[in-house]
């Protein structure tokens, strides 16, 4: 397991600050679900701690600075799925999980027999191996996500950071996400990091929350702490009501003002 | 660290499909080009029977003895104008198909082409300078050399104006930076042409390109092609992991502005090597690549090789039409590769029907 850390990161995009100071704790084996109002940073602090973004700071996997890894040994430890990725109408379910496999192929070189395996059975977890054939143009929604799901999988990264991994999903689907996330970090050990924009269903996940207004950090802590009507009011500009569920997780229900 | 993928136990039901290029789909492709190449040198202007033909060529192979009973004269136009021509049209053929096939990985977009970024303007501008002020001295020898400079002149060009306007390196900027150098050498190019009015015909017959060029043009132009097409077909991986994304294929380790950058200056390469030996041949670079797309699948580990030879077939057949149809009088070979290209390509379009995302 891979404990998470960023300190005073820090991003600027255009000459705009998109992110200032922001630090964040994961222990191993937790989900934080990062939230916020649309153009808060979200997605932009993902992309910072991915490596995806140039950033000032320093973000650190069991207290080792990433900004020291080569590209490829930070691949190892940190999977990425963009909000919406590029998924090529004409590539197989499998060899587009196989690309996830590319930090562990040299440069110019081949996949091994063992990435292949390692992918048949990322494919074969996610209930996927039936489509391994199949064309990305040709998947359903939810199976989509899998499909991005199990490229990160087949990273092996111990640190997983999603981006809005249920967007465009509907309930239901969002939930088989959801949940299959959860499983595999509790079997794994996983890290996992997401931004999530549906409230009530990042306070059932998580472990920990981070609250993002203004690219800087305005609440973090345990979900209770985190989703308050006041906190919610302020910087979402909602008018909500909070209630304890009987697993003493809140859900966030919306009022008409 | 535990494993993610629970790879320590084994896979219950071994799935190995992978991204390579199926056997099968690479024999029926050689099969294709040897099949246009032997047309190409049986068919001809001269009317040499088929069947003598064969024998002749089965003659010149090591160790290997018949008689053909073809005239010394017919041998000539075999050795002299038939295999150099067929093979400087597979050359050309596989050169800018593979490299059209790079390109539209490099942009992520179906329309790139070989020229997309300025090489046919460079190259028109220079081979027009040549003709018009060199006034056909060494014209034959300098052209190339010059139409070679022009491509690449109009790539590079492209590129510094792509960086220093997009900063950041972005493929949208470079597309545009394209489309103004191309613009402004071809403003250029019509002007030196202007000069030269009484010239035009000589222009045209350098610019709409021919195959026939004899053994020295293949000497010339073999260097340029084996080191770009080597570096091409390396990268067929790489391509495959850009076309998810920049964003993914960084987090994924990998340094996709370079990629992009050695990919693009390899097709570049090839692009100017062929328009040097044979001018500006268009829709091979579209075409081939996007039927062997549908027909073979979308990877670029499958595109790039089957583009070449499928490229090589395909401009070999074009010049066969070229040279037959008006015989003895010949076409552009630029005319017949779009006349032909394009009703092919709406065949295999439609043959080839999928979901489009």
């Amino acid at each position: 397991m891979s404990d998470v850390s960023a300190r005073d990161l820090s991003v600027v995009l255009d000459g705009r600050t998109v992110l200032s100071g922001v630090g964040l704790q994961v222990r191993g084996g937790d989900w934080l679900a990062v939230i916020g109002a649309n153009g808060a940073g979200k997605s932009t602090l993902l992309k910072a701690v991915a490596g995806v973004l140039p950033y000032s700071g320093e973000v650190l996997i069991d207290g080792t600075p990433v900004r020291r890894l080569k590209p490829r040994e930070r691949a190892r430890l940190l999977a990425y799925a963009p909000q919406s990725p590029a998924l090529p109408a004409d590539m197989t379910v499998f060899d587009y999980a196989l690309l996830g496999r590319t930090p562990y192929i040299p440069y110019l070189g081949r996949e091994s027999r063992h990435d292949r395996d390692v992918t048949a059975s990322v494919l074969d977890r996610l209930d996927l191996a039936p489509f391994a054939d199949r064309t990305l143009g040709h998947l359903s929604g939810g199976e989509r996500q899998r499909v991005v799901l199990a490229r990160a999988l087949a990273q092996q990264a111990p640190v997983l950071l999603l981006d809005e991994p249920t967007t465009a999903l509907d309930l239901g689907h969002q939930q088989q996400v959801l949940e299959l996330v959860d499983r595999l970090r509790l079997a794994d050990g996983l890290t996992v990091v997401t931004t999530l924009h549906d409230l009530s269903v990042a306070g059932q996940y998580a472990d920990s929350m981070m609250l993002i207004s203004g690219g800087r950090v305005a609440a973090s802590g345990a979900p209770a702490d985190v989703l308050t009507e006041k906190l919610i009011d302020t910087h979402f500009g909602a008018r909500v009501r909070v209630a304890t569920g009987p697993d003493g997780r809140p859900g966030v229900h919306l009022e008409r003002p | 660290m535990t494993d993610p993928s629970g790879s320590t136990t084994t896979p219950r039901a071994p799935v190995r499909r992978s991204a390579g290029l199926r056997p099968v789909a690479l024999l029926v492709t050689v099969a294709v080009l040897l099949a246009s190449m032997a047309a190409g040198v049986l068919v001809g202007a001269a009317g040499i029977e088929p069947a003598k033909v064969m024998l002749q060529l089965l003659d010149w192979l090591p160790l290997v003895s018949a008689d053909s009973g073809l005239t010394p004269v017919e041998q000539g136009v075999l050795m002299e104008l038939r295999l150099p021509r067929v093979l400087l049209g597979a050359v050309v053929g596989g050169l800018l198909a593979v490299a059209g096939a790079s390109y539209q990985g490099v942009f992520r977009n179906p329309l790139a082409d070989p020229y997309l970024l300025g090489a046919a303007a460079g190259a028109g501008l220079t081979t027009t300078v040549v003709v018009v002020f060199l006034k056909g001295d060494n014209e034959s020898m300098v052209v190339p050399a010059a139409a070679f400079a022009g491509a690449v002149g109009g790539v590079l060009l492209a590129y510094a104006l792509g960086n220093v306007a997009g900063r950041g390196g972005g493929t949208t900027t470079l597309v545009l930076a394209g489309v103004a150098v191309t613009s402004f050498l071809t403003a250029v190019q019509t002007f030196v042409q202007q000069l030269g009015i009484e010239e035009l015909q000589r222009i045209y017959a350098w610019i709409l390109g021919t195959v026939d060029g004899g053994w020295e043009r293949i000497t010339l132009v073999i260097p340029y092609a084996a080191v770009s097409v080597a570096a091409l077909l390396l990268h067929g991986r790489l391509l495959d992991v850009l076309s998810v994304g920049d964003d993914e294929a960084v987090s994924l380790g990998l340094n996709a502005a370079r990629v992009r950058l050695v990919v693009l200056l390899a097709a570049s390469l090839a692009t100017a090597a062929a328009v040097a030996v044979s001018g500006l041949i268009g829709f091979v670079g579209i075409v081939v690549p996007h039927a062997v797309r549908r027909l073979a699948g979308g990877s670029y580990r499958i595109v790039l090789p089957l583009s070449l030879l499928g490229g090589a077939a395909f401009l070999v057949l074009a010049d066969v039409l070229a040279r037959t149809v008006l015989a003895p009088a010949e076409l552009p070979i630029g005319v017949v590769t779009a006349f032909v290209g394009a009703p092919f390509f709406v065949a295999v379009l439609r043959l080839t029907k999928r979901v489009e995302t």
